[in-house]
């Protein structure tokens, strides 16, 4: 047996999945149908439960090439209906198998429906996942810490520098704000002749520029954009660098040009939200993670320190700001995530976006 | 983009008759085109041959036309209605054939008529298989290495290259006719011979196969700023090599990883690019290698389809309605989301349940036919089930066939070859599993992916359990629940339980049952505006409290199967809508995703469910735990809810309008006996008989020819005429089911009779004659396979009158509350009953427009209490007099069949027989309607077969007892100009009554390369066939040669008729089309002027 118990007292009865014992994170539920090794994989769920909307996880395993990070990152696990063994010609393992091996504990056979119907009208909260002592676990979770107001940065960051090299030719540099990046997006801007040095969040902008980087991006990442040190970037703003920023990073962009942001009542955690760009209407189908979101004019074009700033996509489900662009200095970052892992390719055109610029601001 | 403005005119070309490959599914497309945009402010005229159908009611175009969906009729309608633009892809592949013929021939530029929602070039490009192949290369994608071949030498040279492992494939057919599967040099000449005949353009794609790679779909939209959204990925369960049509499907697709469905998704939006689908929905079809991942690009069909159907239904996202609005200019994120109401259409849907689509087959009705499953698809109709989990779905859809199969453990397994993709190898999957084959090796033999089959796995090892566990605990049951065992199975696996009732006790007993579910595009995202419900053993159910209006739930009838189609589903439809209109909260259930009575938007509340007691008593109770239920209505979907009503009402449920002991005074034919002899009205003489000996009894007794059966059929299964003792002897042995519980029905048989078939409405005071129609072909060809018209064409007033008089004697008799079909044969002149069903009749359709009275609305509201006099009064009925006294001069309507022979064949490859006779066969139907008979019949004939000829070469080769009887029409025929030739027999009878005839060899005895009929009719000498079957089964000779005739004919494609009825009637139609008086009339004209002639006869 194991339970799930929230934060405003309801529980949910299942089966243990994956390692037993105790979990703590903040319940929030995810509706991809595929990829799942990389919703696991990925470090801006860090300090999160997350539950599977899809009720089959687990069919096709898990493999040498999906995972977006070394590690799995969620903290607890929620399924309805785990594979009995993994069916796929790439599978090196069964993903209850990953799950055990890396001690993360899951749950499984419980009505997700009705728990992800709760998140929704509620908002993500606290919860924890037993599979042993269930006695006090409610005042446990009550004494966890929240997400408003967590600074997960240091957590997630690499402590070391490294490369990834551009896949054949190479024509620009770019250095890396790990805040959590996923492996996918350095690998879609080598597949753009960049070289990424990937470095740690909180690199200064000496060391920046010692890597010779044409311009510089921030990755995504958990925890909320209001606790980090934006210092850096209004820096890297002021000197006319090429900025790019996914997710985590368009809310640091966001709050470096003067907005704020807010918590969403319970996230955008999905891979079928369409988002338009507004400058040419278009729509994409993209890929979703966050759980704050910036608050910045839609109807205007903003007037900040840096010059004019607008909202370049907005999600068409909520009309939650989705991108950003500054007219007046080269920077330009989404709510999103283009490099889709998992995924639909829709905005990988942003990449290319970004290797125009960077041709640009060099010539 | 918004609406465009510069158009204000579109007509909607429907998809004709129900046919294998191509059924009702765009009747739900073409009615939510239709609806959306009227609403759009657009005008609508319609063109569809299909008098089934929602979409041909008079109220959902301005402008009608139930004509024949030839290129010809259709320009006609153009030159009447002048649209502005042309819809061509909601009426499947053969609205997009002849929008592209009224493009080739020019007839879209001399009317300057648009086509919308499609691209001629882009057609082209996705339909012509080998463009297709060059398009999907150039955007990167693979597809398998192939030829075009326009002759048998070419096609063999290139086989010959990948080693003789092909598919062949004509070009624009649909539904895989003509195509077939060719492991050797042999196979392969077969099958091309095949192929060529069946492509309209005489023209092959030999392809190499991949059989046995796993097959994927994905259903895509697109619009006119370029969005593109993939509304629903499908997984087959059965590898390539099976038509997805007769699939197991899944959505969405199990065994993809995130990077491969991707690939997956933008080569289908490359491919789609580059075809260049103007905007709508397409369909694209994928294998991949299970060993590497290879991915391959099979076909696209450029078109709503009846994957787009079965996508709609299993995400809530409406293709068809979607696709509707984008061709007159709206762009995706323009459209909101129908069951969100608050986020737009431009995303794609996230599931968080599976959905299992199960084909339904009809092999048991064309004896001979290779029951193999194939690139050629085969099935009738199909179900689709919801569950939480793959097991709970599959089980749903395994008892939803409304076979005598209800999941495993429910029948006994005829153990037969894994590798032999069948209907049902499931069970033998699950045999095997069982007597200790692991999964691995099934996988090996079938080529399905182990996932499935571990899914399968996991079924037997909780029914293990059940069976196994020295009590059935309530966790045990839970988790059988879970898993998506049936009371029924739980019930055969713990035989103690006292069965299905026992299960269902025990478990309501201990609190155990299912919550209703709602599917709402986003995983729960966002909340659900539309009560689309599916049941599912969890925790939470989602049903809203309903308690200021009453409530009506009414059953559909299940996945189409030959004998209950499409006009059942009508009738369930117009009832929702009666009711809706009177007041009432409508809930449906149904399981059939390609009817319009599982459209969300059609009654109130919709629940996707098996139509078995089990989840019908489950539906209910949640329905009676939000409001107040008034009752079932089960009288409408056909025999599946019939069937239903009764078990329905010994549990407690109410039943509205007639009630189930009057459908069992109706039903068991001792009973329905004593209700004739009461009203003293005359049946054939019959006795029932449970050995050869008592059968021989009653035949003796009743005298030859005898009609013989089994009890309780519908559609006339196993039905067969025999004309003496020997043959009496071979039926009993063949009927293996015989037992005293079941047994054998003796009718006297009547020759020579006139059938007549009758919808009524009966309040228990009044009746209200719907229609009664003549039928064409004499008794003995099923009433579902026969031609008839409305009005009568040859009964008198007096005969009308008995019809009346004795209808109202059954109504009263049985206890009739709404509808009643009865069948009548006149012989000599006596009226005999032959049997009367208690319910919405299959011609309740065609009856409703052919008088323009909707005999299905009214019979709920009869359920609900209204009398006929109060209908009259409100106008749903005529004031005065009804369907049985319609004036002299009144449009007539006929019905004509159609009939799903060429799609069968015998495991050599021969045709199968195409006679008819007492036991059901058509699909589908058509209607042609005009102020005179000849008119009406050539129209039907047009619609279901293409035209009559106006002249040419008719062969005739007639039984002995038709001989007099052909020599009129045959005259006729040779006054017109016809050649007439003649096998000798029948030569010499119509030489004698001075017709000219040539004698011509029959195939018995010329053999296969004589100058004989067959070769004759196979070269293309031949334009009209006239054949009567002689003889019974068993027999050689003539009965051999009258089945080589007609298999020649189907394979010319050339109008074969096989009764002399039929002839008389086919040669008034050809008298028409000589005389070219054939034009084209809306249904709302001829209702007003049928208005008309009703007022001035009132006068
Ligand atoms: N190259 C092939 N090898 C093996 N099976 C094939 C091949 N191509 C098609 N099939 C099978 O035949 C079926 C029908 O082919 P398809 O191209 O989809 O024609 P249709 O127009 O009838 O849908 C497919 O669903 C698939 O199972
Ligand atoms: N006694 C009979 N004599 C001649 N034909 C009959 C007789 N009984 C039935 N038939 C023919 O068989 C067909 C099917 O029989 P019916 O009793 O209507 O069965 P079903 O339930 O399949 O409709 C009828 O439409 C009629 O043509
Ligand atoms: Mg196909
Ligand atoms: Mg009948």
């Amino acid at each position: 047996m194991a339970v799930l118990v929230l934060e405003d007292g309801r529980s949910f009865h299942g089966e243990p999945f994956g390692a037993e014992g105790e979990a703590f994170g903040e319940a929030v539920f995810a509706t991809g149908m595929t990829g799942y090794q990389e919703t696991l994989t990925d470090p801006s769920y860090h300090r999160q439960i997350v539950v599977q909307t899809a009720p089959h996880i687990g069919n096709t395993g898990v493999n040498d090439e999906d995972a977006e990070s070394g590690r799995i990152w969620v903290s607890g696990y929620v399924v309805r209906d785990p594979a009995p063994r993994p069916s796929s010609w790439r599978a090196t393992a069964s993903l209850a198998d990953a799950l055990v091996a890396q001690g993360v504990v899951g749950i499984s056979g419980l009505d997700t429906r009705a728990l992800t119907r709760h998140l929704r009208e509620r908002g993500a909260m606290r919860c924890a996942i037993s599979t042993a002592e269930t006695r006090g676990l409610h005042e446990r979770v009550l004494t966890s810490p929240p997400m408003s107001g967590a600074d997960l940065s240091a957590a997630v960051t690499t402590t070391a520098p490294y490369v990834v090299e551009a896949i054949g030719a190479h024509r620009f540099t770019v250095a890396a704000l790990d805040y959590g990046i996923k492996a996918m997006t350095p690998h879609r801007m080598a597949q753009r002749g960049i070289t990424t040095h990937v470095l740690p969040y909180d690199a200064d902008v000496a060391t920046i520029r010692a890597t010779g980087a044409d311009a510089v991006f921030v990755s995504n990442g958990p925890g909320d954009p209001s606790t980090a040190d934006i210092t850096v970037l209004r820096a890297l703003l002021a000197s006319g660098t090429l900025l790019f920023g996914i997710c985590f990073g368009n809310q640091l962009l966001g709050r470096a040009y003067g907005f704020g942001t807010y918590k969403l009542g319970y996230g955008h955690r999905g891979i079928n939200q369409p988002v338009q760009d507004r400058a040419t209407g278009k729509v994409e189908v993209t890929a979703h993670n966050h759980g704050f979101a910036v608050a910045a004019p839609l109807d205007r074009v903003a007037e900040t320190e840096f010059g004019g700033v607008e909202v370049s996509h907005v999600g068409l489900n909520d009309n939650v700001v989705e991108g950003l662009r500054a007219l007046d200095v080269p920077a330009f970052s989404v709510q999103y995530h283009p490099e889709a892992a998992a995924g639909p390719h829709d905005a990988d055109y942003l990449f290319d976006r970004f290797a125009d610029l960077l041709e640009r601001t060099r010539s | 983009m918004p609406k465009r403005t510069d158009i204000g005119h579109i007509m909607v070309i429907g998809s004709g008759p129900i046919v294998i490959g191509q059924a009702c599914e765009f009747d739900y497309s073409g009615t939510q085109a239709c609806r959306v945009l009227r609403q759009e402010g657009f005008r609508v005229s319609l063109v569809n041959s299909n008098p089934a159908t929602i979409m041909t009611d008079p109220e959902f175009a301005d402008a009608t036309y139930v004509e024949p969906l030839t290129p010809e009729y259709v320009e006609m309608v153009i030159a009447a209605e002048q649209p502005d633009a042309i819809l061509p892809t909601l009426g499947g592949q053969t609205a997009l054939n002849i929008a592209m013929a009224l493009h080739e021939n020019g007839v879209l530029e001399k009317y300057g008529v648009e086509l919308i929602g499609a691209d001629v070039e882009a057609i082209q490009r996705g339909e012509d298989r080998q463009r297709f192949k060059d398009i999907v290369r150039s955007v990167g994608g693979d597809v398998p290495a192939s030829a075009v071949c326009r002759t048998l030498a070419e096609a063999l040279a290139f086989a010959e290259k990948v080693g003789n492992r092909v598919v062949v494939r004509p070009s624009f057919t649909m539904g895989g006719q003509g195509s077939g599967l060719a492991e050797d040099a042999d196979a392969v000449r077969r099958a091309v011979a095949r192929g060529l005949a069946a492509s309209p353009v005489h023209e092959v794609l030999v392809e190499e196969s991949v059989l046995g790679w796993k097959e994927f779909e994905l259903e895509l939209m697109r619009d006119r700023k370029d969005n593109v959204v993939v509304v629903c990925s499908i997984e087959n369960l059965d590898p390539m090599g099976v038509h997805t049509g007769d699939s197991i499907t899944v959505a969405p697709a199990m065994t993809l990883t995130d990077r491969e469905y991707q690939l997956m998704r933008d080569l289908g939006i490359a491919v789609l690019r580059a075809v260049g689908v103007d905007t709508g929905g397409c369909n694209i079809q994928f294998a991949v290698h299970p060993g590497d991942g290879r991915l391959i690009v099979i076909e696209m069909n450029p078109r709503v389809s009846r994957s787009s159907a079965l996508a709609s239904k299993a995400t809530g996202f409406p293709i068809a309605k979607i696709a509707a609005k984008l061709a007159v200019g709206y762009t995706l994120d323009e459209i909101p989301n129908d069951i969100t109401l608050k986020t737009p259409a431009s995303f794609e849907p996230a599931l968080d349940y599976v959905v299992v689509k199960m084909p339904r087959f009809a092999f048991e009705k064309f004896p001979g036919a290779d029951p193999r499953l194939t690139t050629h698809m085969k099935s009738v109709g199909e179900a689709m089930a919801i569950g939480r989990n793959f097991t709970e779905a599959l089980g749903k859809a395994m008892r939803s066939m409304e076979t005598k199969a209800a999941g495993f453990w429910t029948t006994e397994v005829v153990q037969t070859d894994l590798r032999l993709p069948t209907d049902g190898r499931l069970y033998a999957i699950h045999q095997a599993l069982r007597a200790g084959t692991s999964v691995e090796e099934i996988a090996e033999a079938t080529g399905i992916d182990p996932w499935f089959l571990d899914q399968i796995a996991l079924i037997d090892s909780v029914g293990t359990e059940v069976a196994e566990a020295p009590t059935l605990t309530p966790e045990l049951l839970r988790r059988a629940k879970r898993f998506g065992l049936s009371d029924r199975q739980i019930a055969a696996l713990r035989p103690e339980l006292a069965g299905e009732d026992g299960v269902r006790v025990l478990r309501h007993r201990i609190g155990i049952r299912p919550v209703f579910k709602t599917v709402d595009t986003c995983a729960a995202e966002f909340a659900a505006q539309t009560p689309y419900h599916y049941s599912a053993y969890d925790e939470e159910t989602e049903v809203a409290e309903q308690r200021e209006r009453p409530k009506v739930i009414i059953l559909g009838s299940g996945p189409n199967r030959i004998g209950q189609g499409i006009e059942f589903d009508y009738s369930c439809v117009h009832a929702v809508m009666a009711l809706r209109a009177a007041g009432y909260e409508t809930v449906m259930v149904n399981c059939n995703p390609e009817t319009v009575s599982t459209d969300y938007d059609t009654a109130d509340r919709l629940y996707f469910e098996p139509l078995t007691l089990e989840d019908m008593l489950e539906v209910v109770h949640a329905e009676q735990q939000s409001g107040d239920v008034v009752g079932v209505i089960c009288t409408l979907g056909g025999q599946t809810p019939l069937g239903l009503a009764g078990r329905l009402k010994e549990r407690g449920v109410p039943i509205l309008g007639t009630q189930p002991e009057a459908i069992d005074l109706a039903e068991d034919r001792g009973a329905f006996g004593r209700v004739l002899r009461e009203a003293e009205l005359p049946a054939p003489k019959f006795g029932t008989a449970v050995s050869f000996d008592e059968a021989k009894r009653v035949a003796d007794e009743v005298g030859y020819p005898v009609l013989v059966r089994p009890s309780y059929v519908l559609g006339g299964r196993g039905m067969e005429i025999v004309y003496d003792e020997t043959n009496l002897a071979a039926y009993i042995a063949r009927a293996t089911e015989v037992s005293p519980d079941h047994p054998v029905l003796v009718d006297r048989f009547l020759d020579d009779a006139l059938e007549i078939d009758v919808d009524a409405l009966y309040d228990g005071t009044e009746l209200y004659l719907g229609g009664v129609m003549e039928h064409i072909e004499e008794a003995g060809i099923h009433s579902g396979d026969s031609a008839c018209a409305l009005p009568p064409i040859t009964l008198g007033r007096g005969d009308i009158d008995r019809v009346r008089q004795s209808t109202l004697a059954i109504a009263r008799g049985v206890g009739v509350r709404g509808l009643l079909n009865v069948q009548y044969a006149l012989a000599g002149d006596v009226l005999y009953v032959l049997e009367a069903n208690p319910r919405a009749s299959r011609t309740v359709p065609f009856v409703s427009k052919a008088t323009a009275v909707p005999l299905a609305k009214a019979a709920a509201r009869i359920a609900l209490g209204a009398t006929v006099a109060d209908l009259r009064t409100e106008g749903m009925l005529r004031a005065d007099g009804d369907g049985g006294d319609l004036p002299a001069a009144a449009p007539i309507a006929v019905k004509e069949a159609v009939l799903p022979f060429h799609r069968f064949r015998t495991s050599e490859g021969d045709s199968i027989d195409s006679i008819l006779g007492p036991e059901m066969k058509s699909t589908g139907e058509v209607m042609g309607i005009d102020a005179v008979f000849g008119t009406a019949f050539a129209k039907s004939q047009s619609a279901a077969y293409g035209s009559l000829p106006t002249s040419g070469t008719v062969f005739v080769s007639v039984a002995n007892r038709d001989k007099r009887a052909a020599v009129f029409p045959v005259k006729r025929l040779a006054d017109l100009g016809f050649r007439v030739i003649a096998t000798e027999g029948t030569a010499q009878v119509l030489r004698r009554n001075g017709v000219p005839a040539e004698v011509v060899a029959k195939f018995s005895d010329a053999g296969e390369h004589g100058d004989q009929v067959v070769s004759r009719i196979l070269a293309g000498d031949v334009d009209l066939v006239l054949n009567t079957p002689f003889g019974s089964p068993g027999n050689s000779g003539p009965r051999v040669d009258g089945y080589e005739i007609r298999t020649a004919a189907v394979a010319a494609e050339i109008p074969c008729i096989t009764t002399v009825q039929a002839a008389a009637a086919a040669v008034q139609g050809i008298e028409a089309l000589v005389r070219g008086d054939v034009g084209v009339r809306s249904l709302q004209e001829h209702h007003r002027r049928l208005a008309q002639l009703i007022g001035e006869a009132g006068h």
